[in-house]
């Protein structure tokens, strides 16, 4: 599946992080949550809510990116793995923090709006 | 290993020295993980007849292989010791996120052996692990050492810590983590403390292996999706454990004023409906869980204002109904008290309202309180005796060591309202005309716990002064509950939403790349029931029958009014229900294990040492 965009209310959000082990099975069939496109940050113990961030296809990635490694495809920004010489300038230009690194990785990846997370989560508060 | 994070970590807080050990797939084969691997290592490793609180007693931390996992309410962990509130074997479950993360870090079970010479805490972040110091944090709440953590290291590093009943080593401190979730039962709290270890601070980044992909999301999506349909899981959500006070009223099966009646007028001020409406801010959950059940509460009032994870229904029955509170408000304060000073609730609670009834007969006067009058119903007389027990200060001293030391010590005849079974405080449901129940409680592996098996639905269902049946029931419960504890996942999916057990295996098998049907995984549980009874045959010289009693209120003295009011239990029920339990089990009639039974469960080895023992 794909989604046209992606609205989140923090207020509905549980914490449960069942959208990133989603989003990590969906981009490397793996069972990992810090491998997920997105991100949930717990604010404890006040103001005791949760707060999810993730991305909504601004593109300025894209744009601080000197490699053309992240291009537009239909609306969604996505990651060309072998343009990607990891010079995490995406990682800085991002406004919500939302491109990605992960140890066992050397290149960045990010949410291609495959929709998985707004499926799974249980309270619709990642929602399209 | 598929399933699993691979490895075992020792480390032995004596010398600092930290091993990293490949995780043996005898020990997952046959326990799992959990509460099995907990079973089998404290057995194996902790010499017989040691001081819980001394040096060689070990505190494991472990996950299970389906911790972690995309798998319901995959979030669950265990910590297990050699229990300093019952001196025998002891473990508790505690839900939130560190049971995912240390198995991300790559581990299952983490073994801290000795004592730190100085408060410490482990850090680990992947395969970095080290010894830090924390003597920054030793005199802190445990809210307050974890938030200070989570400051230092970083949102994403999962924190377990102690209060100061921890470091006080008092018998009924628990682990906190997650802002408000406990190990609470056992005194876990109380061993972390004495090896000198304020925290456990984890973060992992790797994935976890699993047998059979295609497999493992048809299993798991399946699982997800009947939660996802069913209309129970919005009810629980929306009042979590709590929504359950309004129905243990009904039956009379809310503990009140000290066990002497299961009806609480003014229930309603402590009901889930009335807790959502005053306090509730958001619903928080365990990893993977899409049935938030978690109720995290602000309180605001001209006196106070704090934040607080519950009050759960253990807390509303043990802290609330027992002492005859009926503030949702004070209720929560008390379980703030007891969050940050690292007390279980459910203990601190049952202690309170034998302390309560002590000075209603006199046994203990203003001399012992420091002037104060305790009286049930009032709010300052319970956070007063919070205080106490948690400083240890005047009675407190002598109620922190739980109601089965402190009714002996105080003796005119407290030990007959002394509500504990095998030395640990009977949680949150009255039984004097519950026989499951009371057999549950009787039975239950940890001393007196309801989650082993809640059978009380069991007694309401068939008839709640029937005995037949009971025992096998009770038995059975005793294999499915623990049996999600061995695997790493909450129950709650299944015993409130109803997700079905036969999703389970399925799932199990493609994860862990075993081929075990439900009656294969069960046998496990039985195995580990076994284990954990053999401990306490192995520790407790006099052990067996007389261990499994109720106290002697539920026997003596009949409820005082609600729905079971003139109810109590007889004798004969006693011993019949015993008599079943043992029977159905394998045991002798003394409550031990018969060599068959063990050998029958590739317990050989155990039969060997129990014998060497002279104890079997």
């Amino acid at each position: 599946m794909t989604i046209k965009s992606l609205q989140t209310n923090d207020a509905l959000c549980t914490g449960c992080h069942i959208c990133q082990l989603a989003c990590a099975m969906c981009q490397f069939r793996e069972t990992n949550p810090k491998k997920g496109a997105l991100r949930i940050t717990g604010k404890f113990p006040s103001p005791g809510r949760f707060h999810i961030d993730v991305c909504n296809q601004c593109g300025d990635c894209a744009a601080a990116c000197p490699t053309e490694a992240i291009y537009k495809d239909n609306g969604v920004y996505k990651v060309n793995e072998e343009k990607c010489d990891y010079c995490l300038l995406c990682v800085d230009a991002c406004p919500y923090g939302v491109i990605f690194t992960h140890p066992s990785m050397n290149v960045i990846f990010k949410c291609d709006y495959c929709g998985l997370c707004v499926h799974y989560c249980p309270t619709g508060a990642i929602f399209e | 290993m598929n399933g699993y994070g691979g490895s075992v970590l020792r480390v032995n807080l004596s010398t600092g020295k930290i091993k990293k050990e490949p995780l043996d797939p005898r020990m997952a084969k046959d326990y799992f993980g959990g509460r099995g691997f907990a079973s089998y290592v404290l057995y194996k490793e902790v010499p017989a007849g040691i001081d819980p609180l001394g040096e060689e007693n070990k505190l494991l931390l472990i996950s299970g292989p389906l911790t972690g996992m995309f798998a319901p309410g995959a979030g669950k962990a265990t910590f297990a010791s050699k229990s300093p509130a019952t001196g025998s074997y002891g473990d508790s479950n505690v839900g939130g996120m560190i049971g995912a993360e240390m198995k991300y870090a790559g581990y299952d079970l983490i073994i801290f052996e000795g004592k730190a010479p100085k408060p410490t805490y482990l850090f680990i972040d992947d395969d970095k692990v080290e010894l830090r110091s924390a003597e920054p944090h030793w005199g802190k709440g445990a809210i307050t050492c974890e938030k200070a953590l989570k400051e230092e290291l970083g949102e994403d590093f999962q924190i377990a810590t102690i209060g100061q009943a921890g470091e006080r080593l008092i018998p009924i401190a628990c682990i906190h983590h997650d802002w408000g979730r406990q190990a609470g039962r056992t005194g876990v709290g109380a061993v972390m403390g004495s090896k000198n270890l304020k925290a456990i601070a984890v973060h992992g980044t790797k994935s976890v292996p699993v047998a059979d992909l295609k497999s493992y999301r048809k299993a798991y999506n399946k699982m997800f999706k009947f939660l996802r349909e069913s209309p129970a899981r919005k009810v629980w959500v929306d009042y979590g454990t709590p929504g359950v006070v309004e129905w243990a009223n009904e039956i009379g099966a809310f503990p009140t004023r000290n066990f002497s009646s299961g009806f609480l007028k003014g229930w309603e001020k402590v009901s889930g409906p009335t807790m959502r409406k005053e306090i509730v801010i958001t619903d928080k959950c365990c990893f993977a869980c899409p049935t938030a059940c978690g109720k995290y509460s602000h309180v605001k009032t001209k006196s106070r204002e704090f934040y607080v994870e519950g009050p759960e229904y253990e807390t509303i029955a043990m802290i609330g109904s027992d002492n005859g509170l009926d503030d949702i408000r004070d209720i929560a304060y008390a379980n703030y008290l007891c969050d940050e000073m690292g007390l279980d609730t459910i203990s601190a609670g049952n202690i309170a309202a034998f302390a309560i009834e002590c000075f209603n007969k006199g046994i203990i006067t203003e001399k012992d309180t420091g002037g104060v009058s305790l009286k049930f119903g009032d709010s300052e007389s319970v956070f007063h005796l919070i205080e106490l027990m948690g400083k240890q200060e005047k009675i407190g001293e002598l109620l922190s060591h739980g109601v089965k030391y402190a009714s002996e010590k105080l003796g005119q005849g407290s030990e007959k309202f002394a509500c504990h079974v095998k030395g640990l405080e009977i949680s949150g449901y009255e039984f004097h005309r519950a026989p499951a129940m009371a057999l549950a409680y009787m039975t239950a592996d940890i001393g007196a716990h309801h989650n082993r098996a809640w059978a009380i639905t069991y007694d309401i269902e068939v008839g709640r002064d029937k005995i037949e049946g009971k025992a096998e029931r009770v038995i059975l419960l005793q294999h499915i509950r623990p049996l999600f504890d061995i695997m790493g996942a909450c129950r709650l999916q299944w015993v409130e939403v109803g997700l079905p057990l036969d999703t389970y295996p399925p799932l199990f098998n493609a994860i862990t790349g075993f081929d075990l049907s439900w009656e294969d995984m069960l046998k496990t549980a039985e195995r580990v029931w076994n284990l954990t009874r053999c401990f306490w045959v192995r520790e407790v010289p006099d052990f067996g029958r007389s261990w499994d009693k109720p106290p002697a209120r539920f026997i003596e003295e009949p409820v005082t009014d609600g729905p079971t009011k003139g109810a109590k239990m007889s004798p004969k029920d006693v011993e019949q229900l015993l008599d079943d339990y043992y029977r159905l089990r394998g045991w002798n009639s003394n409550g031990i294990p018969t060599e068959d039974k063990l050998k029958e469960l590739g317990l050989e080895w155990v039969v060997d040492d129990l014998k060497k023992r002279g104890r079997l």
